[in-house]
């Protein structure tokens, strides 16, 4: 299987299973901001996403992309690593046009994996989760304006998740161009618009995200 | 072998009588240079319908060794492998993609005609022939010519990426010593492209299987089975190990030997070892003397500099050569006190378009160095040195505008740029002459054959086509035109009645004792722990070269230049300090071995040019010249090949003549003027 | 203009490709910035020489940028800081007075070292073994001028084509990935009409005998372009993307 046995076959995985999530951002993103300007609607979105078999379903299917991305990240990582070889570069200087977060994505791939750990605890623990399992009895499962409100109020809480956000801003701006280029829908035309187009939607995406971080910690 | 064509003459002799041959022994004659029967015309094909050759089941039974893999050496590997014969194919570089082929820049020339403006085979013949000062074979320079589209063909076919019209054909320039714009290029990296091209069909083959590869592997020694050419000896760089190959025939494509004079724009490694191996087991070298000195190269600036960069003759479809005209000027330029920009066009010396108002810029590249040298022997000099002049864009950028001029130069201006440190977009480039090219090499006849039986000789390596002057953009055209349209059929002329041959031991006594010299070689030569390295000995041998055996040769400097050679060989043989060990990598090694041959080169060089008292071409013997400069023939006495037989190390060589013969084509003064 | 300087050599010494390597420290007095750097490497060598020392073994040839055999990571920069050129064009005006100079090999699993600075790239030439050319053989192919190629995409194959094959794409790639090698060729022959035909085969060979012979894979940094002395753009990489999983969809 190519996809598994050629090195462009991996990175299509990455790819794909990349643009994925960022379309999942996306319409993650639409919904948060729901949560500014009312909470009733808020809530109708998460009582619409909870333990509907739809929604079950979507949410294996994100797990799964999520998962891949990760797997396939550290296996070509592993194979890049040893591709180097033992010895290492005594002076190394990065060059001007080479962007930092592209030398730097397994490690702003773990930030942002390790937000996504505390974020899933925070939330989807106590929503989705907790409406399946019953596991938390006190919490509403469906009152997320609630759990935004309390999660997110504490300034602390929504510098953490900022700083979340910086790191997933550094990840896509990279990644979704990258994305594009591994799949082959590039040029020489479109390289620079792929990459401006790139910074816009994750700078558009992360405000998104972050406007209503900011919103919560330090305004509502 | 008979030899009628070719005379012996003891060199101490050096009469200049007509050698007493030919008329005795006409049928003889032909076994010699073997140039076939008929029109000039014909002689290819009927050469080719007449010859001998080998089956498919009986290719594989035969093993040739292809020595060098530039674009002589990786065509005719990649097209014996085709056909079907076992190659062993060497080089000393990395990969047989590096080899100095690849450094060629502005183009290659066909007779395609495809710009309509009168081409023809005939031309294209005319020209080499008449550019090489009339001292290159007519048969083999009219087949060249014949081949050549065929290789602009064989080169599209295999992606070489030829600069395009809009329209989607095929774009062409200019070159020197050419009325019509035949040269095929691609950019100014044409050299690189067709090597490449040459080395992807070299590497299919590999992949079949047909070929194998001995990259960093050099020549030491050819090894002779009963007067026939049956293998090499090869040290492996990377080893150290000497190591022995055997094979049906031997094909030499190892270039020039320009390196000789330590500065040149040959490459680091390029070396003329691998001829002179040849020549010491027998192999006649021919017309030494005729090296090319090319007109546009950067200057040279300092006693660290390790080569010079060619500026390709290209440049001067659009550049125009000048000096200041006041000698003045020329002093206050010297000092550092005036800017070429600031100089009047009436203050400025177009010394080519003066002195040759029909090709003006556009002379044969030993007219323009020689123009060079005069200007700046004159006074008229530019540069730190006094050693350089002038090659101006302005114009053209006036002309075409800066774009098209980057378009068409971009690189080599870059390249100027990076080496120089100015921008030739706004100030003249600074070029003087250098060594670039040999046009003799080993002698080999009309089917490339040397006089040894089953060792050939391809491209640069050989003497054959240019004569005493290539012309630019032919070089190329020669080395794929040997390589793949003329070796490939010669060969099997030879190889035919060598299919009963079985394949050859490497144990055999002669292999063991090839290999038992060339072991001795190196162990004397690392024994002689000296004092000086090896560079500074041919830094040493380089200075003589340029001196006395450049661009202008007197008698007397050639007589110097042969005294203090000898000199430079016993500080070599005495003093030379070789770091490290022989049994593995030693680059300081292979320095040597090839500064050895190197000597031995220079030595014979200055012979041939001392013997031949006449200007030709690349080859200026100042007291042989006509009242306005230019070369001037002996067409009488000197109207022959030169061809020298190795007697022995401490004994002179001997030449033969084998004399040329002009029926296609009226002999005349070359007359770039009108 | 020109002018003497003096600079510290910090070199990588090697023996051999199983032994262990180390810096070495040399001053080099009196070096004229108008030499390129292989020259001043030949000065230090000439020293080493005089004084009975090993000379620095590195891999240098045509000394004018084509031939792709000088290698060399100066500085934290394949080829050294200056931009567009190959090490031995790079010339010492570069540098000032009193630098300390790094220099190291190439330093990728797919390039052992040979010895000091001299390492092996001979899996480029397996690379393009594997499928580097357009299968003709010498004689009986059609007019150079019978298949017109339009002119843009003739350029972009010359441009594909000037790659040299020096391996600094590999050296500056953190994950030691010859793509934009591969890619130059699949690249050039599948614009060309005559290439076009074994495109979707070429770019299978080529890249399993890539991944086979332990170069990393393509993470689009782009490091190799910003290094690369001829320039070759990373859309190259997209085009042989584009042909791989093409050929692998049809497959």
């Amino acid at each position: 299987m190519w996809l598994l046995n050629s090195s462009i076959g991996k990175k299509v995985v990455m790819s794909l299973t990349g643009l994925f999530l960022i379309l999942f951002l996306t319409f993650h993103m639409s919904m948060n901001l729901v949560a500014i300007f009312s909470a009733e609607g808020y809530n109708a979105v998460c009582e619409f996403l909870g333990a509907n078999w739809y929604a079950l379903a979507g949410t294996a299917v994100i797990a799964a992309g999520a998962v891949l991305h990760i797997l396939f990240a550290l296996w070509l990582t592993y194979i890049n690593r040893r591709a180097r070889g033992k010895d290492r570069y005594k002076v190394s200087e990065r060059p001007k046009e080479v962007e930092w977060a592209s030398q730097n994505m397994l490690v702003l791939g773990i930030i942002v994996v390790i937000g996504i750990a505390l974020h899933l605890y925070q939330f989807w623990f106590k929503m989705q989760f907790n409406e399946i399992t019953g596991i938390l009895p006190e919490v509403n499962p469906h009152d997320g304006y609630a759990l935004i409100a309390e999660t997110l109020g504490n300034p602390i809480m929504a510098v953490i998740y900022l700083v979340w956000f910086a790191a997933i801003w550094f990840h896509l701006t990279h990644g979704f161009w990258s994305a594009i280029q591994t799949l082959g829908w590039n040029n020489k035309i479109w390289l620079s618009r792929w990459k401006c187009i790139s910074n816009i939607y994750t700078t558009i995406l992360c405000l998104g995200f972050a406007v209503v971080a900011i919103y919560f910690g330090f305004i509502a | 072998m008979a030899k009628t064509d070719i005379t012996p003459e003891a060199m101490e002799a050096k009469t200049q009588q007509e050698a007493p041959q030919a008329a005795t022994q006409p049928a003889a004659k032909k076994i010699d240079s073997k140039i076939p029967e008929g029109p000039l015309a014909e002689k290819w094909t009927n050469y080719k319908s007449h010859q001998k050759l080998v089956n498919p089941a009986n290719k594989r039974r035969l093993d040739i060794i292809v020595v060098g893999t530039g674009l002589a050496g990786a065509s005719a590997a990649a097209s014996l492998g085709e056909m079907g014969f076992n190659v062993l194919s060497f080089c000393i570089q990395d990969s047989p993609r590096r080899a100095h082929s690849i450094a060629a820049q502005g183009g290659i020339n066909a007779a395609k005609n495809y710009q309509n403006d009168g081409d023809s085979v005939y031309r294209l013949f005319y020209d080499t022939i008449k550019g090489g000062d009339y001292r290159a074979r007519e048969a083999n320079v009219y087949r060249l010519a014949e081949v050549s589209n065929s290789i602009i063909d064989q080169c599209v076919a295999q992606g070489v990426p030829f600069a395009r019209e809009y329209g989607g054909l095929l774009d062409n320039r200019s070159f020197g010593g050419a009325q019509v714009s035949r040269t095929f290029y691609a950019k100014g990296q044409t050299g690189q492209q067709l090597l490449l091209g040459a080395y992807s069909a070299l590497s299919r083959q590999v992949k079949k299987g047909t070929v194998k590869l001995f990259p960093r592997h050099e020549m030491l020694d050819l090894v002779i089975i009963d007067g026939r050419a049956r293998g090499i000896i090869a040290r492996n760089l990377i080893t150290g190990k000497i190591e022995r190959y055997a094979a049906h025939a031997v094909v030499i494509a190892t270039g020039g030997y320009g390196r000789t004079f330590f500065l040149s724009t040959n490459a680091m490694g390029s070396n003329g070892s691998a001829a002179m191996q040849c020549y010491r087991k027998g192999a006649y070298f021919a017309n030494p003397a005729f090296a090319q000195i090319h007109p546009t190269c950067i200057p040279v600036h300092g006693e660290f500099q390790s080569k010079l960069t060619l500026m390709s003759e290209s440049l001067r479809n659009d550049g125009r050569i000048w000096v200041p005209k006041k000698k003045e000027d020329a002093e206050a330029i010297r000092a550092g006190k005036l800017k070429p920009t600031d100089l009047k066009e009436e203050d400025r010396d177009y010394y080519l378009e003066r002195r040759y108002p029909a090709f003006g810029n556009l002379v044969p590249r030993d007219v323009a160095s020689r123009a060079a040298k005069e200007r700046c022997d004159a006074g008229y000099g530019i540069g730190s040195t006094g050693l350089a002049v002038y090659l101006d864009f302005a114009s053209a950028i006036e002309r075409l505008g800066e774009d098209v001029v980057r378009a068409r130069y971009g690189n080599l201006f870059q390249m100027y740029e990076k080496i120089v440190d100015e921008n030739p977009y706004k100030t003249p480039m600074k070029i003087y002459p250098a060594i670039h090219y040999t046009m003799g090499g080993i002698w080999v006849d009309y089917e490339l054959s040397t006089s040894i039986p089953g060792l050939f000789a391809i491209g640069e390596a050989n003497f054959s086509d240019h004569g005493a002057n290539r012309l630019g953009a032919s070089a190329l055209m020669q080395g794929l035109a040997d390589g793949y349209f003329v070796l490939p059929y010669t060969i099997q002329n030879y190889l035919s009645d060598q299919i009963t041959v079985p394949r050859f031991s490497t144990s055999l006594p002669e292999f063991v004792q090839a290999e038992k010299d060339v072991n001795a070689r190196i162990a004397k030569l690392m024994n002689i722990k000296g004092k000086r390295s090896v560079d500074s000995i041919h830094k040493e041998l380089g200075h003589i070269m340029w001196e006395f055996v450049g661009m202008g040769r007197t008698k007397e400097g050639l007589e110097t230049a042969l005294e203090k050679i000898k000199e430079v060989k016993k500080e070599f043989w005495t003093n030379v300090h070789i770091p490290g060990e022989a049994d593995t990598l030693n680059v300081e090694l292979e320095k040597a071995l090839r500064l050895a041959d190197f000597i031995e080169i220079g030595h014979l060089m200055a012979l041939d040019a001392l013997n031949r008292n006449e200007s030709c071409g690349g080859h200026f013997r100042e007291e042989y010249q006509t009242p306005d400069g230019e070369a001037l023939r002996q067409d009488d006495k000197y109207m022959y090949v030169s061809c020298w037989e190795y007697q022995g190390d401490d004994k002179e060589p001997v030449m033969y003549k084998e004399e040329l013969k002009y029926e296609a084509i009226k002999v005349q003064q070359r007359n770039y003027k009108q | 203009m020109e002018k003497n300087i003096n600079i510290t050599l910090r070199i990588w010494r090697q023996k051999g490709p199983k032994e262990k390597g180390a810096f070495k420290e040399y001053s080099l007095q009196n070096i004229s910035t108008e030499s390129s750097f292989l020259e001043m490497l030949d000065v230090l060598n000439e020293q080493l020489i005089n004084n009975g020392e090993d000379p620095v073994v590195f891999d240098h040839d045509c000394r004018e940028g084509i031939c792709g055999m000088c290698s060399l990571y100066i500085n934290g920069h394949p080829h050294g800081p200056d931009e567009d050129v190959t090490t031995c064009q790079l010339h010492m005006r570069k540098f000032n007075d009193g630098d300390v100079i790094t220099v190291e090999p190439w330093r990728s699993a797919g390039f052992p070292v040979i010895r000091d600075l001299m390492v092996d790239r001979s899996a480029f030439d397996k690379i393009m073994q594997a499928g580097g050319y357009i299968s003709v053989n010498t004689g009986g192919v059609p007019d150079a001028n019978a298949i017109p190629i339009p002119k843009a995409n003739a350029d972009e194959a010359m441009d594909a084509a000037t790659c040299i094959g020096c391996g600094a794409c590999v050296a500056a790639c953190k994950n030691g990935s010859a793509m934009l090698f591969v890619s130059a060729k699949v690249s050039q022959l599948a614009l060309l009409p005559q290439g076009r035909i074994e495109a979707a085969r070429r770019a299978k060979a080529m890249l399993s005998k890539m991944d086979e012979l332990g170069f990393g894979n393509c993470t689009n940094t782009g490091a190799c372009e910003a290094e690369c002395p001829k320039n070759i753009s990373i859309t190259n990489i997209a085009r042989l993307n584009r042909e791989f999983i093409k050929a692998k969809l049809k497959d």
